[in-house]
């Protein structure tokens, strides 16, 4: 949790002013005595598409749920658009944030989940438009009718009466992704969101994301194993391995190049397979 | 029957009182329930530990000893109350424990994954429960909680032993007024299943204004 620690460099950077979009400085995250993040440092810029690679356990998806603050993290900074994310800076301590800002700074950085998560009791389209009406208090009208617009653009135009429960996982994590997007996010975080699938449901899910990276109107920082992907859609390969970046660079360079043992021994997986 | 015609006036009066105190007993416990489960689930240690003490120690115990403990408790500590306002107090102490586990137990059966889902929309506390989580605890709800809405109103008999003039109570006195208690049991048994049926059809019906889709 926020013990009190000392400020080692003081930013008085203003939301909005040059700088990384997400920053992350000497990141470290326990869950009681297993130190799942030792040191991550990373620096995402603005409409950059970031996959990160490594094998399970690495701490991946702590590291994702650390940028919006679904899991606190004991050292380190994490900036999104220069804010600090989850805590305030009082006399050169870390204290928490309080929780509309914690609130403020999460609607800025949407998430995809493996697992979708939609709300069950919504419709597709009420999904979609449910967080730009509560949380931005967007016009219902205007709401939904963005809402179908992204329906449409996720290819899901003909679904948006339907429930999550009477979509097929492909549909529901299109579904969730036009969710992510509705927020109009300055980051969006994607955590295996294919691994759940059944294989031949991938493709149109990897399709719409591809679409997305392309277009590179959003920051985007996207856990997968799905290599093809990786190398055509990214801007940089970050691979993970105990919790630490070990190597990142541009996808041919790491994907196609590895230079540690640790990232052949795991791309090695892949080849194979 | 001639017996039941006659005191028919009596009966609906002990009904209304029944009707009042029951309502009363269903919304107050209601409201201390949903506090007190969320309370539960997501207070900080002290709040918890408290609720935890306040559940277990009214669900261990019966609600005769609750009622009278508040009926002779309160006026010993110089606290003036009625028997209908000790019922009130007793009752509703005892249907928010319940509601309360119930409420907690639903509540955490919702998926871990629809909190993240929220909170990562930017929703705060209050809007996450209010929009996603009681929506969709609320079908686990409602079965335990008709139940307890049932045993409340039947419990509530119990008030005639602190003197309140329910349903029970007016039953009572006819009976021993004209000798001729049967009809009269027969009577208050068959209005008792009424108002229960009525609040378990109530509790049908509310089921399936909130179902919704096709489960997941
Ligand atoms: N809530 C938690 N409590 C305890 N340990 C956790 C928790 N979440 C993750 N871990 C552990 O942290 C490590 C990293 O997990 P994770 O970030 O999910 O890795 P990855 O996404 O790379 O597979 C794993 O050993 C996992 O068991
Ligand atoms: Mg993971």
């Amino acid at each position: 949790m926020a013990t009190a620690r000392t400020t080692t460099s003081p930013r008085e950077v203003a939301a909005g002013s040059s700088g990384p979009m997400v920053r992350i400085e000497n990141v470290h995250k326990r869950f009681g005595a297993l130190e799942v993040l030792k040191g991550v440092n990373l620096d995402v810029q603005s409409g950059e598409v970031v996959c990160i690679i490594g094998p399970s356990g690495s701490g991946k998806t702590t590291l994702l749920r650390c940028i919006n603050f679904l899991e606190t993290y004991d050292e380190g900074r994490i900036y999104v658009d220069n804010e600090l994310v989850g805590y305030a800076e009082r006399n050169g301590r870390l204290v928490p944030a309080r929780e509309k800002e914690i609130a403020r700074i999460r609607a800025e950085t949407a998430m995809v989940f493996q697992q979708f998560n939609l709300f069950p009791h919504m419709t597709a389209l009420r999904n979609v438009a449910f967080g730009p009406v509560k949380v931005r208090g967007v016009p219902k009208e205007q709401a939904e009718q963005r809402a179908r617009e992204l329906l449409a653009r996720v290819g899901l135009a003909e679904k948006a009466d339907a429930y999550p429960g009477q979509l097929s996982g492909g549909q529901q994590q299109r579904v969730a992704i036009a969710r992510a997007l509705a927020m109009e996010p300055k980051v969006m975080l994607f955590d295996e969101v294919t691994s759940a699938l059944d294989p031949e449901l991938v493709g149109e899910v990897l399709a719409v994301m591809q679409d997305l990276a392309a277009s590179h109107g959003v920051t985007m920082i996207v856990v997968t194993h799905e290599m093809m992907f990786a190398r055509e859609a990214a801007d940089r390969v970050v691979f993970m391995d105990g919790g630490v970046v070990v190597e990142h660079g541009p996808p041919d360079q790491v994907i196609g190049a590895p230079r540690s043992e640790r990232l052949r021994t795991f791309l090695r997986r892949f080849t194979t397979a | 029957m001639q017996t039941v015609i006659d005191n028919f006036g009596l009966l609906m009066r002990g009904l209304a009182v029944t009707l009042q105190l029951s309502a009363l007993i269903i919304v107050i416990g209601t409201t201390i329930g949903v506090f007190g489960g969320l309370g539960l689930l997501y207070g900080p240690a002290i709040v918890r530990a408290i609720l935890r003490g306040y559940v277990d120690i009214v669900r261990g115990t019966p609600l005769l000893v609750i009622i009278f403990l508040i009926f002779y408790g309160l006026p010993a500590l110089n606290v003036d109350i009625s028997g209908f306002g000790a019922a009130v107090i007793a009752f509703s102490l005892f249907a928010g424990a319940h509601v309360s586990e119930i409420i907690r137990g639903a509540v955490a059966a919702v998926p871990k994954g629809q909190t993240d889902a929220a909170k990562a929309l930017g929703l705060t506390f209050w809007p996450r429960i209010g929009s996603i989580i009681l929506p969709q605890a609320l079908p686990i709800i409602l079965p335990p909680w008709v139940n307890t809405a049932v045993e409340m109103v039947k419990g509530s008999s119990l008030v005639v032993l602190v003197s309140v003039s329910d349903l029970m109570f007016a039953t009572v006195k006819v009976a021993e007024r004209t000798g001729d208690p049967m009809p009269l049991y027969i009577t208050a048994a068959a209005i008792y299943i009424v108002v229960n049926l009525a609040i378990s059809r109530f509790g049908v019906w509310l089921e399936r204004r909130i179902s919704y889709g096709v489960p997941v």
